[in-house]
Formats: structure tokens, C-alpha cells, sequence
């Protein structure tokens, strides 16, 4: 391998990395906002509304990213919907997240125990002060672990994004590869930093857990 | 929407999902014989065995599948083996699929009792018949619904090796998209057979689960 190679693709390989980063942290804020409303509107006593919602989510679980990405992307602009590469590339992570994400959420608030609830409301808590003060720090604790391994999986997700042109790490490394005719190494220098960012994501999270079940317990 | 694109390529698209489908069995197939054999590594007393089982899963799950498709898809000409891309398509679900399979397979095992291979070994039984006639046909039966659940998610990431050339369900619709000009309904139409069969398979998982249950 020639590492005066590595350096002459330098600048290329750090912008891809950075458009990695704004894909994965853009999709996951959209996700994990959409999520939330969606996982909200699940508790709402109205049953089209549920219908709805478990539908999308269902929808979105069951059929491949790869193929939501077109829909988007390729798809788009038959329903109005221009956007470049990359825009589409978050809106898509968005959307494909939301879907887990509503159903962590989900859990997260069945596993708040009712009695809990109960005691606030019987306290007189106002019903969004139970949620923000009850509800949403209990479900924290239990949801961390799927949080973090939900956003390791997206981060995974980004390199789908180089199929539709999106100038991430993945794409500007295969046209690294390309011009360079040195395809098996450049996808295992990229296998190994994509293992290497996973594994340091991995363990962030499992001290996030520890931190925020030592603050929570230690705090009620 | 037109219609008429959809009903035209419909039968194409539908043919596509055959080799999605048994691409994915055939995936999900090796990914057992290879889960199976990770975790026999993992769990064995011996450090380095357990040692390369336990960073085969982490490398296979932690390297985006797209990635890992594309290192077997460039490995197998630098080493001079010359294989049609279906071939390092299948054995790249394979290897995913097997780091998968392999904690699953885990997870069964530490939730058959101790006891009874205490038991068997106390009887008698050679260290192979307590794992093929004890351990693993428990561990199918409690794997199961993750093994189903497995199989689900490999037929969405089996969309990934169109990008090698494969002619499965997401290939084939890019190409109709890129001639019909109509890629919504296209692409809508390819969703809806991918989700089908992911009912399907769900369904079909629950059945087995409860026949498994009840015999």
C-alpha cells in the first residue's frame, strides 16, 4: 500500500467523513424526533390514528432501506419532492429511524410503572409534569441500551447513502478505489476505521448507560 | 400514479423476488452452518478459538454489510479466485448472517439448563451426542423466533448485493425505473413485495413457533 496515495486523497476522505457525521447526526435527530411524535400519537385513544401509525411503522420495518432511499430520492419528484443526494439521504435515515426509535419509545413507556403515574396524578401533577418529571427519566434508564444500539445501526446505514450519490466516506472512497485500481485495500482500510468508529460508539454507550443509571437512581 | 406501469412490470418484479427470496434461504442457511460453528468457537474452553469467535462477531457486526459485501466481492479476484458475483453475494450474507446467528445461538444455549448436560455427561454421553442429541435441538426450538427474525431482516439487506449486479427485486426494479421513467410507482410496487414476504415470513415463523411449542 502507498500511503503518499492515502495523503494525496487527504482532503477528499476527511469531507466524506464529515458528510458521514452531518448524514448519521442529521438523521438521527430527525429520527429520534419523529419517533417520539409518532410513539406519542400510538398513546392517543384514538383508534384511526393508531391504525395509522402502526402501519407506518410496519411499513418502514418491512422493507429495505435501499428501497425506501429510491422511493425518496428516484420517486420524489413524481410527488413534488426535489431534493439533492444528501438531503434526501437524511430525510430517508430520518424516516427509517423513526420507526425503531418509536417502537423503543414505545417500550420506554410501558416500562414506567403505573403506580408511579398514579401516586403523581394523585399528587396533583399537572399531566405534562408527570411526563417530563416522571415518566421521561424512568423510561431513559430503560431505553439507553436500544437507543445506542439503534444509532450504531444508522451509522451503518450511512454508507447506503453512497448508492445514490451522496459524497460520504463510502463514496469517496470508492472512487479513491477506482481511479487507483487498488479496490481490495481501500475497502478494507474502510472496513477496519468503520469497525474501529463502531466499537468506540459501542463502548460511549455503555458508559452513557452506566452515567445515566447511576444519576437517575442516585437522584430519585 | 400509473397504473398500467405498475400491472406491466409486476410480473417481472414478482419473478425478481424469487432469486430475493432464495438467495436470502440460501443465505440464512450458510449463516446457520457458520453461526453454528462461531459459536462452538466462542464457547469453547480454549482461549484462541474463543478469542476468534468473539472478534468474528464483533468484525461481522460492526462493518456496515454494504462494506463487507464489497471486501468479499474485490477479496476473491485479489487472491485469484474467480467466482460470478451471486456466489460472493450469497457467501457475504453468509458471514453477516453467521456473527448474527452465532449470538443467537449463544443466547439459546445459556438458556437450556445446565443440568441436563451435567447429566448427559454423568450418563455416559460423548461430548458430540450431548450437542446433537441435548443442547442442539433445544436451542432450535428457543431460537427459533430469532432465527425468523433474522431471516426478515436478511432479505431487506439482500437488497444490497444489486449493487454487485445481482438481478434480485431491487435491481431489477432500478432497471425498470430507469426505462419505464416512472420510478415511484416502481420502486412503491417493490416495497409492497418485499413487505409481503416479510409478512409472509413472519407469519409462517409464528405458525412453526407454536407447532414447535405444542410437540
Amino acid at each position: 500500500m502507498d500511503f503518499a496515495l492515502y495523503l494525496r486523497y487527504g482532503p477528499a476522505l476527511a469531507s466524506g467523513f464529515a458528510v458521514t457525521l452531518l448524514c448519521w447526526f442529521g438523521g438521527a435527530a430527525l429520527g429520534l424526533a419523529l419517533g417520539f411524535v409518532v410513539a406519542l400519537l400510538q398513546r392517543l385513544s384514538f383508534a384511526p390514528l393508531r391504525w395509522l401509525t402502526r402501519t407506518y411503522i410496519e411499513v418502514v420495518r418491512g422493507t429495505p432501506f435501499l428501497v425506501q432511499l429510491f422511493v425518496l430520492y428516484d420517486g420524489g419528484p413524481s410527488f413534488g419532492l426535489r431534493l439533492d443526494a444528501t438531503s434526501s439521504g437524511i430525510l430517508a435515515l430520518g424516516i427509517y429511524g423513526s420507526a425503531y426509535f418509536a417502537e423503543i419509545f414505545r417500550a420506554g413507556f410501558n416500562a414506567v410503572p403505573p403506580g408511579q403515574v398514579e401516586a403523581a396524578a394523585s399528587l396533583g401533577m399537572a399531566p405534562f409534569t408527570i411526563l417530563r418529571r416522571i415518566r421521561l427519566p424512568v423510561m431513559l434508564v430503560a431505553i439507553v441500551p436500544a437507543l445506542t444500539n439503534m444509532l450504531i445501526i444508522l451509522s451503518k446505514e450511512t454508507v447506503v447513502l453512497s448508492i445514490i450519490t451522496v459524497p460520504e466516506l463510502m463514496y469517496q472512497m470508492q472512487t479513491m478505489a477506482a481511479e487507483t485500481f487498488a479496490a481490495f485495500e481501500t475497502i478494507l482500510a474502510m472496513a477496519i476505521l468503520y469497525w474501529i468508529m463502531v466499537e468506540l460508539v459501542a463502548r460511549a454507550g455503555r458508559v452513557v448507560e452506566r452515567r445515566v443509571t447511576a444519576f437517575m437512581t442516585g437522584a430519585a | 400514479m400509473k397504473l398500467q406501469v405498475t400491472l406491466d412490470a409486476f410480473p417481472y418484479l414478482l419473478e425478481a423476488a424469487g432469486t430475493t427470496l432464495w438467495i436470502s434461504l440460501l443465505g440464512i442457511a450458510l449463516g446457520q452452518v457458520i453461526g453454528a460453528a462461531v459459536c462452538l468457537c466462542r464457547v469453547s474452553p480454549l482461549r484462541p478459538l474463543a478469542r476468534f469467535g468473539a472478534v468474528y462477531v464483533s468484525f461481522f457486526r460492526g462493518v456496515p454489510l454494504l462494506v463487507q459485501l464489497l471486501l468479499v466481492y474485490y477479496f476473491l479476484p485479489y487472491v485469484g479466485i474467480d467466482v460470478p458475483p451471486l456466489v460472493a453475494a450469497i457467501g457475504s450474507l453468509g458471514l453477516a448472517s453467521g456473527a448474527y446467528v452465532c449470538e443467537i445461538f449463544r443466547g439459546a444455549l445459556t438458556a437450556v439448563p445446565k443440568g441436563q448436560a451435567e447429566a448427559a455427561q454423568s450418563l455416559g454421553f460423548p461430548p458430540a451426542a450431548i450437542w446433537r442429541r441435548i443442547l442442539l435441538p433445544q436451542m432450535l426450538r428457543i431460537s427459533l423466533p430469532a432465527l425468523v427474525n433474522e431471516l426478515i431482516l436478511l432479505l431487506k439487506a439482500s437488497s444490497l448485493i444489486s449493487v454487485v449486479g445481482v438481478t434480485e427485486l431491487t435491481r431489477s426494479s432500478h432497471t425498470f425505473a430507469a426505462s419505464t421513467y416512472h420510478p415511484l410507482e416502481i420502486y412503491l410496487t417493490a416495497a409492497f413485495i418485499y413487505l409481503l414476504m416479510n409478512l409472509c415470513l413472519a407469519a409462517a415463523g409464528a405458525m412453526a413457533e407454536r407447532r414447535l411449542a405444542a410437540g
